[in-house]
């Protein structure tokens, strides 16, 4: 089983540093589908391992890969109105809602 | 009584002030001087026939079968009721002084009124800015003043007391862009607030000990059979004066608590009234205009004082430490003023200072008054003379005020020699003159010798001393008399008008109040105003204040104001040296007398240097730099925290996170290491 | 033991897996970063079908990869200028990254080895769950059955779609 959850480990570290140093927006929301996807693998190895037969991990699985593509609709839609606005997607220029 | 009239002296002036301030700027001058007039007008003929209702309508509501006049309470609602026994009630009262009051206040008022329509214009007829807020102010005063007089209450009696000391601020700084008025306005505030702190503090004691407020709880008791009607009583006095013998703490500070408070209420009666020490605000009042002057400063609201210690008469008579007290500060100012008012330049000044040594004679009258002498004749005296005085001494203001409104100036110096181009005015401030000298048969003289003879019942050294300042009195009258119609030709610059009577409203009132002046002195006060209604004289007549005279008094003091006059017209009917090589033979006396004894000095000295110095500077240093300090401190405090640690509210999404992931990593590692 | 194919699946599968995982957050062109982001997904819905979830597998596939991929490649394509290269990183936001990175991979790692190193070494024998099966699960509505999410879900997308369509459209 271990073999299976290093990799996603691994992938999550990678969502990890993706996010906190990407720039542009929408690599930091690919870094993040990184994160999601590492703990789906974990969701889905957890339950072939330990629960055979069973299909919670699975299920659970199945609706956040829903969730991941709707919060994506949606950031993206943010993105793309912030774009409009500001002629940009870095993070580092969206301060204007801070005063 | 029917109660329509005495509410509708105190409405009128009350509307008169709320129209006139609210819409007065609106209307033309001339509406709004009328309307003011007018109003005081229907005010005058209202308190009229109250006055004379109450002195001559023979109703058994206000005279006694024998003969004895009552207190009648009109009118007393209840305005607040904080606890069933705390309650302020606002009434009328009606017995013999307020109803005296009731004749001297409207008239002045109404001389004054008529006469600023002619005063507060320049010599080609226009109105001088603010004239609506005048008559406002002036209806203002009158209001208040009549509500004090009637009160029924003491604390009624002190509301009205500040209004009048507020709308006297008003007037005094009335030409708010002098810088002059306005410290002048300012210190008779300070001054009189500071008094009434001390009638505050004696309203208190009295109340708190005696739980009432009221007049008639305090000097009267009920009449049998009648509602709202009250007899002067020493036996309620009495009853007082034994609520102080028995509380817990009889004596405080080797005086009984009853004389304390009485004390205390004389205080805010020597504010207002300028009494020494508290005097010195009265002379500066002089820079408010010359009407204000003849109605607040002269005539009415600074007999306010002596009112107060008449109405709490039967009181003090229970203490008569208290007016022993009242005769020495009297007798002190008296003199003191007099010393002074021979050697102003101001011609406002000297009737000023002439206002308060009369003021004074009142209150030494009040003082040495006591039941067993004359049935109380000093009461009586007192009484008579504040209404005399109040006629004369508004005539010689507004006298004063026409000569002003001529020559442009304060200062006798610029006038000199004016009694050929103002024939009225010189006869009306030559009648004046006589009237305050005490000549017999003007008024001065009647009233004046009866506070004599009340003073030589007292003590011959009082009596004597009074002779004194009366002849000082008739002295720097006719001083300030010649000074201002003799001494020399009035020479008449170039391009100048000639000195010359005034237009009728200025020179009617001036008529009218010389008439009364010459006439008041008949009026058989002794019959009408006595301390406990009980009249003096058994068959009245116009002569009966002559055929009562106690002669040997009044020829001594009638000779002794003839030589002062005397003296006066040596020393000043011509211009000659004389009086300067007087002031050169005592230079220090004259310096004295010229700078008002140097009081003003003595209270800059100790406000500017002992308070300001010695107790705010280090309250103020306080102030600043501990709590303050404190305050900013905590502020600094809070602007050094948020700035350190603002960094953490960057906006940047990434930092959170950041700080939130390695969070979440330690408590994980954290709980992983205690849970090994 | 599995098969050798098996062995050699996994560690296509495990190195691809890191491998594009770590391209897809270090590359410069985001557009190359999308399309390593593809290729891990790929990888993923791999893994789903070696372990026997081939339903799993095939939405990962169909979501993720047909869907929010093209999504990213759309958005990218709508935000971005041609040639446009990330700047290179500040050596102190690297290092942050780094750190937050490398400090997830100890505790986490260490939890994992420390814990579930010896956990379920074999694969236990399962049957892929069959259409009607997943079909059952998903509209019932006994225990460990899901209509209710599943409805959650289908609201959550409606509102979603309503969402994105306002707060994108052109004012």
């Amino acid at each position: 089983m271990i073999y299976y959850l290093i990799p996603a480990l691994l992938m999550f570290c990678c969502g990890v540093y993706g996010f906190v140093t990407r720039k542009n927006m929408i690599a930091m929301l690919i870094s993040l589908e990184l994160m999601l996807n590492a703990v789906d693998i974990n969701f889905v190895v957890f339950n072939r391992y330990l629960f055979p037969g069973q299909m919670e991990g699975m299920f659970f699985t199945l609706f956040a890969i829903a969730i991941a593509a709707a919060e994506t609709a949606l950031a993206i839609a943010i993105i793309i109105n912030v774009f409009r606005a500001a002629r940009n997607v870095d993070v580092n220029d969206l301060n204007k809602m801070k005063h | 009584m029917d109660i329509t009239i005495p509410i509708l002296i105190l409405a009128i002036p009350l509307f008169m002030f709320l129209l006139l301030g609210l819409t007065g700027m609106k209307m033309p001058h001339w509406l709004a001087g009328t309307l003011g007039t007018a109003g005081m007008g229907t005010v005058l003929v209202l308190s009229y026939i109250t006055a004379l209702t109450y002195f001559y309508g023979g109703s058994p509501q206000f005279i006694a079968e024998n003969g004895e006049r009552l207190q009648a309470v009109i009118f007393n609602c209840t305005w607040l009721q904080f606890t069933p026994s705390l309650v302020i009630k606002l009434g009328f009262l009606l017995d013999p002084i307020s109803a005296l009051m009731l004749i001297v206040i409207p008239t002045i008022s109404f001389m004054v009124h008529l006469y600023s329509m002619g005063y507060m214009r320049d010599h080609h007829g226009v109105y001088e800015h603010g004239f609506q807020r005048f008559y406002a102010f002036l209806s203002l005063f009158s209001f208040s003043m009549l509500g004090l007089v009637v009160a029924t209450n003491i604390f009624q009696m002190y509301i009205f007391w500040e209004l009048v000391g507020a709308s006297s601020y008003l007037l005094i700084g009335f030409y708010y862009k002098k810088p002059s008025a306005v410290s002048a306005s300012k210190k008779a505030f300070i001054v009189t607030r500071f008094a009434d702190l001390g009638f505050l503090i004696g309203i208190l004691v009295l109340s708190y000990y005696t739980g009432t407020f009221d007049f008639m709880q305090l000097t009267s008791a009920p009449v049998d059979g009648m509602e709202g009607v009250y007899q002067v009583s020493e036996q309620t006095a009495l009853g007082v004066k034994n609520i102080f013998a028995q509380s817990a703490a009889p004596m405080f500070m080797g005086a009984s608590v009853l004389t304390w408070a009485l004390v205390l209420i004389f205080m805010g009666g020597m504010g207002k009234s300028a009494m020494m020490p508290l005097h010195i605000w009265l002379p500066d009042a002089m820079e408010g205009p010359t009407p204000v002057s003849a109605l607040i400063h002269a005539a009415t609201m600074v007999v306010a004082g002596v009112y107060l210690v008449a109405r709490l008469y039967p009181l003090y008579l229970m203490e008569t430490t208290s007016l022993d007290i009242i005769v020495v500060v009297g007798a002190l100012t008296a003199f003191y003023a007099a010393m002074v008012a021979c050697a102003q330049i101001d011609i406002k000044r000297v009737l000023a200072f002439s206002t308060i040594s009369q003021i004074a004679f009142m209150m030494v009258s009040l003082g040495v008054s006591r039941p067993e002498f004359h049935e109380g004749i000093g009461y009586m005296a007192g009484m008579f003379h504040l209404f005399t005085h109040a006629m004369f001494k508004a005539l010689l203001f507004l006298c004063a005020g026409a000569i002003i409104h001529v020559v442009g100036s304060n200062d006798y110096t610029a006038m000199h020699g004016l009694r050929k181009f103002m024939p009225i005015t010189n006869a009306c401030f030559l009648i004046g003159c006589l009237a305050i000298a005490g000549i017999i048969p003007f008024a001065g003289f009647f009233s004046k010798d009866e506070i004599l003879v009340a003073c030589f019942g007292h003590s011959i050294f009082w009596y004597i001393w009074m002779s004194a300042v009366a002849g000082l009195t008739a002295f720097y009258m006719f001083r300030l008399y010649y000074l201002i119609f003799w001494w020399k030709e009035h020479k008449v610059h170039e391009g100048h008008h000639a000195p010359a009577d005034q237009p009728w409203t200025m020179t009617l009132p001036l008529v009218i109040l010389a008439a009364i002046s010459c006439v008041a002195g008949f009026v058989p006060m002794g019959n009408l105003v006595t301390w406990n209604g009980v009249p003096m004289f058994e068959h009245v007549n116009f002569f009966t204040n002559l055929t009562h005279l106690n002669w040997s008094v009044a020829l001594v003091s009638l000779a002794v104001a003839i030589v002062a006059i005397i003296i006066a017209t040596v020393m000043y009917r011509k211009e000659n040296p004389l009086p300067d090589r007087m002031a050169d033979m005592f230079p220090r006396l004259w310096d004295w007398c010229h700078h008002r004894f140097y009081w003003d000095e003595l209270y800059q000295f100790i406000t500017h240097k002992i308070i300001f110095g010695c107790i705010s500077r280090p309250i103020a240093w306080f102030d600043r730099h501990i709590i303050d300090g404190a305050m900013d401190g905590l502020a600094t405090v809070t602007n050094k925290a948020s700035y350190a640690i603002r960094g953490l509210q960057s906006g940047k999404i990434q930092m959170y996170v950041w700080v939130y992931l390695i969070g979440a990593l330690l408590l994980a590692a954290v709980t992983a290491v205690c849970l090994m | 033991m599995e098969s050798l194919g098996g062995i050699i699946m996994y560690w296509v599968i495990a190195l691809s897996i890191v491998i594009f995982s770590v391209l897809t957050v270090t590359t410069r062109k985001i557009l190359r970063s999308a399309t390593y982001l593809l290729f891990v997904l790929f990888a993923t819905a791999a893994l789903y079908f070696k372990l026997d979830f081939e339903f799993l597998g095939a939405v990962q596939m169909a979501v993720y990869a047909g869907g929010i991929v093209v999504l990213f490649v759309f958005s990218i394509l709508l935000t971005s200028h041609p040639g446009d290269n990330t700047s290179r990183l500040v050596s102190k936001k690297r290092l942050l990254g780094l750190v937050a990175g490398v400090a997830t991979l100890v505790v986490a790692g260490w939890a994992l080895v420390s814990r579930c190193a010896d956990m379920a070494a074999q694969l236990p024998v399962m049957d892929n769950p069959t259409m009607h099966q997943i079909g059952e699960t998903l509209m019932g509505t006994g225990k460990g059955e899901y209509l209710l999410p599943f409805e959650a879900i289908s609201v959550l997308l409606l509102a979603c779609i309503i969402g994105g369509v306002t707060v994108a459209r052109k004012r």
